[in-house]
């Protein structure tokens, strides 16, 4: 998982699963998610609660000298799902060019095949990240 | 074959002392015949992470939920459940979970909608396990299949409608979600995932008890005292046999159903699982702002 993959690909990972391969790999994307950076891991401050989400989830957007995507998660290992949708953003997120960032599709949570086996209110707490992400590079780009 | 109840002096204060059990009771008797332990999370994931030995999973919004109507699933979707479980009508069913049992207490309410008798919560749920330390597993529990009779699903005692809430005013109602919700102040902001309302506020004339308000720092409920404290004092309760509980979507007002209904032995104790996501969206439903309850909407 440490190579990028495009949305399409994991789309298609997923809708080949039954609902229970679809939990063991969103479990497995929970437990692959990176570890905070130690300047943000000290700096809690910095980083915005995802308030969609009802287990706490914190984030925070960097644009690198390459202006591509950079994107760090803090979450609970008691939270795995909110983990789980926090690496798979990051899997298809994290490293893209700005504008294409901006431009991901809102719709993609929903494209999962997941719905069935974690229910469309719980996807939406991806969807609550994924805005935010979008937010936090609008503000980053407009500054 | 009954299970007896959990002897812990604690729970012999309140209404049920039947319906409580504590780690120490649950660790004592796991295994035991006619005992089935279920694991209930807000968190899909958390009972793969690791879980109770001998836990079963079962889901609220996949297992409970009717996939198409905004319902619970009927009698026979339940008996499917529970038989795919491994549960028969007469075994002891303890439920446990993550978020302070929350979703415990959610699907408690839903077994109960269904007549089952016997069921209990784990007293903490499932972070005052870990807590102290006790076993979790990962392996997967053996189940044999049952054939779990087909029973029909009861609305009338335990559950509120929202043409309830209008005859209900006048009566007591607890909003049991966070002052900032009761209050208006917080709806998703716009360019945020929606949250399933498009009004902030309160029904008018309910109390603002936070469901949190029901239990100690480590989760487990408070005394009997403790519970009439904020229950029958502050929130205004005493005298009263009739009262409504709701939140966003019913998981947080389970929690405090079971508290009225079980540990206060309150007579007449329904769940609005309709809650503010239905209310907050309803046209011409009234509505109050702030952190006082407001008056009884007088209705024409």
């Amino acid at each position: 998982m440490s190579t990028l993959e495009t949305a399409e690909e994991l789309i298609r990972d997923f809708a080949v699963l039954r609902d229970s391969e679809r939990l063991d790999l969103l479990l497995e994307f929970s437990e692959a998610l990176p570890e905070l950076p130690k300047r943000y891991a000290d700096h809690p401050e910095l980083l915005e609660r995802v308030e969609e989400c009802q287990s706490p989830i914190f984030l925070f957007v960097e644009v690198d000298q390459e202006g591509l995507t950079r994107l760090f998660f803090s979450a609970p290992a008691e939270s795995p799902t909110t983990r789980g949708f926090a690496s798979l953003l990051f899997s298809v997120i994290d490293g893209l060019p700005v504008h294409e960032a901006l431009a991901f599709d809102l719709d993609f949570p929903f494209k999962l095949s997941l719905s069935s086996a974690v229910s469309p209110l719980r996807l939406r707490g991806m969807l609550g990240i994924l805005s935010r992400i979008k937010r936090q590079l609008r503000e980053i780009t407009e500054s | 074959m009954p299970i007896d109840i959990d002897p812990s002096q604690k729970f012999q204060d309140y209404a049920n002392p039947g319906v409580l059990v504590s780690t120490d009771w649950l660790s004592d008797n796991l295994g035991r015949d006619g005992l089935v332990v279920l694991e209930s999370d807000e968190d899909v994931l958390l009972y793969q992470t690791g879980h109770i030995p001998t836990a079963r999973k079962i889901d609220w919004h996949t297992d409970l939920n009717d996939q198409v109507s905004r319902d619970y699933i009927d009698g026979e979707g339940f008996a499917a459940v529970m038989s795919r479980l491994g549960i028969n009508r007469d075994d002891t069913i303890v439920l446990y979970g993550d978020k302070s049992n929350w979703w415990a207490a959610y699907a408690l309410w839903v077994f109960k909608l269904f007549g089952h008798e016997d069921v209990r919560l784990l007293d903490g749920g499932r972070d005052k396990w870990i807590s102290e330390s006790r076993e979790l597993t990962k392996d997967l529990p053996v189940v044999s299949t049952t054939s779990y009779p087909v029973i029909d699903r009861d609305d009338s005692s335990l559950r509120a409608f929202r043409e309830d809430i209008f005859l209900h005013f006048g009566n007591p109602m607890i909003d049991v979600r966070s002052p900032e919700e009761y209050a208006g102040e917080r709806l998703s902001a716009p360019g945020y995932a929606d949250e399933g309302a498009s009004r902030a506020g309160h029904i008018p004339s309910a109390v603002s008890v936070p469901w949190s308000k029901a239990c100690n720092e480590d989760q487990s409920f408070k005394s009997r005292v403790g519970l009439e404290a904020v229950y029958l004092k502050d929130a205004g309760l005493a005298g009263h046999s009739n009262v409504i509980a709701y939140c966003r979507i019913g998981e947080r007002s389970s929690h405090t159903w079971f508290v009225l209904k079980y540990l206060l032995g309150i007579e007449k104790v329904r769940n609005y699982d309709g809650s503010w996501s239905e209310w907050g969206s309803l046209v011409r439903a009234p509505i109050a702002l702030g952190f006082e309850p407001g008056p009884i909407p007088q209705l024409a």
